[in-house]
């Protein structure tokens, strides 16, 4: 089985995705989604993961939950989010109207070798998510796709959106965020209106 | 599949449950995240009901973990319920808490340790104490029914006020010896 032919420059796909964002709150998997997220423009409503991998989805979900009326995005890796595929079922379970899960998939674990990953190895990430129970599922191969998708972001009210999206596997530039977890969750809290105490 | 199913033949088993219940409203608690338990069903079932809290069903307990994370960075107070045994899961995303110091409040049903009939259940009950605190945790024991109020208070106030990563570990032996039989239900 050959890896998934994905031309979508990763940076530029997240960029449009940001692009306009609004009210938009962002989650990063850990290693490159990182990187792209904070290279699309930093913002207090971003929070940057830099391990914990598995768990993008999740935080994601708690956060959408608790925060219902602003558009939660998460951006992640195939391979992060194939560490946490189980979490795809339990999202299903709730499908906050105001969850997005972006999944950015190169079909190989690009921060530790490119070794290829099980989606580079013939898993389809869509088939799995829609048979987890997430109704609104897309596999997008260009940018008209990511265009679509992210005008379907501010929609609160539909339910959760999951989008395998085919990008590139070259390297890219590393584009480092700050590190410090307790700066990033004080820094988004206040964003969000809620004083350090 | 047969249904196996746990009976708890002692006579607080009923209560402490709704105790700690009325102790996470007090605390304005909104969400709950579980791994389904037998020593917790009623808790879950009062949850599901409580249309103020957001009541989550996990795979496996690490995913209860990263939404307390993501619950908090929105505001929301969460608490995740789970077994002894499902504690080794949630090592590694400990980490996500102690790095970004997320409060964490976790209640778990102990197995393995009081009249335990399983012998499967018992290395992950011995050890539970342990590994929470390999990650930095703090682990509070709930040994007697009528101390489940100030202890998942003091839990509670710890984890979210202090913004501590807190397991309360609740006894076997309030849970009850169980008695293992087959029912269809």
């Amino acid at each position: 089985m050959s890896a998934p032919t994905g031309t979508l420059d990763r940076r530029a796909t997240v960029k449009a995705l940001l692009a306009e964002r609004g009210n938009l709150l962002a989650i990063s998997g850990l290693g490159s989604s990182t990187y792209d997220l904070f290279d699309a423009g930093d913002h207090a409503g971003n929070f940057y993961l830099w391990g914990a991998m598995g768990g993008a989805a999740m935080i994601g979900l708690g956060l959408a939950l608790a925060q219902p009326k602003r558009p939660v995005l998460v951006i992640t890796g195939d391979g992060e989010q194939l560490m946490g595929i189980g979490s795809l079922l339990t999202i299903a379970t709730k499908q906050p109207g105001n969850l997005s899960i972006a999944v950015l998939d190169n079909g190989h674990f690009g921060e530790t070798g490119m070794q290829l990953s099980h989606s580079g190895l013939g898993a389809k990430l869509e088939v799995i998510a829609s048979g987890a129970g997430i109704g609104s599922v897309s596999d997008i191969a260009d940018m008209a796709g990511i265009e679509t998708f992210r005008r379907g972001l501010r929609d609160v009210h539909g339910g959760t959106q999951l989008a395998r999206i085919r990008i590139a596997s070259g390297e890219v530039e590393r584009a480092l965020p700050p590190r410090d977890g307790v700066y990033l969750k004080n820094r988004f809290r206040g964003h969000l209106g809620f004083a350090v105490t | 599949m047969d249904q196996i199913a746990a009976h708890q033949d002692n006579a607080t088993s009923t209560d402490w449950p709704v105790a700690i219940y009325r102790t996470l409203k007090d605390f304005r608690v909104a969400q709950v995240s579980y791994v389904p338990d037998a020593g917790h069903s009623t808790l879950i079932k009062l949850s599901h009901a409580d249309a103020d809290i957001k009541t989550t069903v996990l795979t496996t307990e690490e995913e209860g973990v990263a939404l307390s994370a993501g619950a908090w960075l929105g505001g929301d107070r969460a608490v995740l319920l789970m077994q002894s045994s499902g504690v080794g899961n949630c090592v590694n995303m400990l980490s996500l808490m102690a790095s970004c110091r997320f409060p964490l409040l976790t209640l778990v049903t102990m197995r393995g340790e009081w009249a335990e009939f399983n012998p499967w259940q018992i290395p992950m009950g011995k050890a539970t104490p342990k590994a929470f605190e390999i990650m930095g945790a703090t682990v509070l024991r709930l040994e007697d029914p009528d101390d489940t109020e100030e202890v998942i208070s003091a839990a509670a106030s710890l984890a979210y006020d202090g913004d501590q990563q807190v397991a309360v570990l609740i006894a076997q032996r309030m849970i009850g010896r169980k008695k293992w039989t087959k029912e269809t239900h």
